[in-house]
């Protein structure tokens, strides 16, 4: 069996190393594909002390909610980082298009006067 | 929009340092060239966990296995997190794992040597983990957002792997002469190995170009190595021990130090699967995820069950 790699080093192999696969013995691939598909993907938020909001920490397999945030408490809290955790199942995230993201934060792009720094004041006003 | 817009709004987003994320275009090549790498260092994390986990039921004290349980804990997690970001490229979790265990994808060969002493425990976090923090300080700028924020999420992590490693071999610098001879002797054997953990050099790399264009690699290899070269000839000082290299030498006048030349016939040979562990390590997988099978199935079957009851709950109410 000829293995051609052309190029590996940490975090970064050659991708010619996928012609293995093709020679690799079949019971291996067989004994490692049969075992189902993954558990469901869950988004996990985490609120790392009271009074801040939950915010997006990353994602997990988990086979129910309950393990998705047992789970995610032993990946995404193992110092301290949290107080509560979300998890929701990703299916349920819907997200806007990037490639839309142009026309869809047009209205707001020409709207200085929401901004206070649009108005000028005399420096004898304070506090404002 | 026409591919080459296409590709031209992804190549100005580079240019302006802009990350990617994972709904927005990119070009085939950069998707592939992403998910080999991230997968790779999934995987590397994961056998990781292997010649360390060895050594949790040998641990010389209460305090150096919790802390050891604590690290390779900490592996498993980063792991995690890589295969998520890998994951975000479309590749089922699953696929990924599979390529591991059927030899497919790789992880780095740092891991197929073996760990004969405790020493060695010492030697990794401060030389391998050393290492692989060079890169991985690196890779927290690198051009794919959820792959930069896994890597800023790791580094603020990795960095007691490094001092508890460096503390485990100060202490035995400081001990009896045999325990000095194991600091010394772990020093050599992991001194060349993490060097090679760096790659090859610049001219032989071949992905090496286009990773630096994309932005996924912000320094080569040759630099990554010296760097880390710096700064291990300093601390070696403070162990009293030595490393390896009769031709390390500081050079005034590039203020770096020179090295002698690495084995690249070694490098190869493990890269292709002949180092002293390669079989081990991926039968060690395999047999974990084998013997998990059960747990994993019934997990399942219990999510399914109790979804069925809820459904039957709702529809009688």
């Amino acid at each position: 069996m000829m293995i051609r790699i052309t190029k590996q080093y940490y975090g970064d192999f050659g991708e010619s190393a996928a012609d293995v696969s093709a020679n690799a013995p079949k019971e291996i691939i067989q004994a490692t594909s049969n075992i189902g598909h993954d558990w469901p993907l869950w988004e996990v938020f985490i609120r790392s002390k009271q009074g801040l909001d939950h915010k997006h920490v990353g994602s997990l397999h988990a086979a129910d909610a309950q393990m998705a945030i047992e789970n995610a408490r032993d990946v995404y809290t193992r110092r301290m980082e949290g107080v509560s955790i979300w998890v929701v199942e990703s299916t349920y995230i819907h997200a806007s298009n990037p490639d839309e993201a142009e026309s869809l934060y047009d209205p707001a792009s020409d709207k200085a006067y929401r901004h206070p720094t649009f108005y000028d004041l005399p420096d004898a006003v304070k506090h404002m | 929009m026409q591919i080459h817009d296409l590709e031209k709004v992804f190549l100005d987003k580079i240019e302006e340092e802009i990350k990617i994320e994972p709904r927005d275009w990119m070009p085939d090549a950069y998707r592939k060239n992403l998910v080999r790498q991230i997968s790779q260092h999934a995987h590397s994390e994961i056998v990781g966990m292997l010649p360390e986990g060895n050594w949790i039921s040998r641990a010389p004290s209460l305090k150096r296995k919790a802390i050891l349980i604590a690290k390779v804990q900490d592996e498993a997690g980063h792991g995690l997190y890589l295969y998520s970001a890998a994951e975000t490229l479309g590749t089922s979790r699953e696929e990924t794992i599979n390529d591991l265990h059927s030899g497919k994808a790789k992880y780095s060969s740092i891991f197929n040597y073996p760990t004969t002493s405790w020493a060695d425990m010492g030697a990794i976090g401060w030389l391998v983990d050393g290492a692989a923090i060079i890169n991985q300080v690196m890779l927290c700028r690198t051009s794919y957002g959820p792959y930069a924020r896994a890597m800023v999420r790791i580094c603020r992590e990795e960095s007691f792997h490094q001092r508890q490693g460096f503390e485990i071999l100060l202490v035995l610098s400081r001990g009896t002469a045999e325990q000095k001879a194991m600091c010394q002797d772990a020093i050599n054997r992991w001194w060349w190995p993490s060097l090679m953990m760096f790659g090859p050099r610049d001219g032989e790399s071949t992905h090496s170009d286009q990773s630096m264009k994309w932005k996924i690699k912000r320094m080569s290899n040759d630099e990554l190595r010296q760097k880390f070269i710096d700064m291990i000839a300093e601390q070696v000082k403070v162990l009293g021990m030595t490393l390896p290299d009769p031709d390390l030498k500081w050079n005034e006048s590039r203020q770096h130090y020179d090295f002698g030349e690495i084995d690249w016939n070694e490098f190869w040979n493990v890269v292709k699967g002949n180092g002293p562990c390669n079989k081990q390590r991926i039968e060690a997988r395999k047999n974990a995820w084998d013997e998990g099978a059960w747990v994993r199935e019934a997990a399942a079957a219990y999510a399914n069950k109790k979804k069925l009851k809820t459904n039957n709950g709702l529809e009688a109410a």
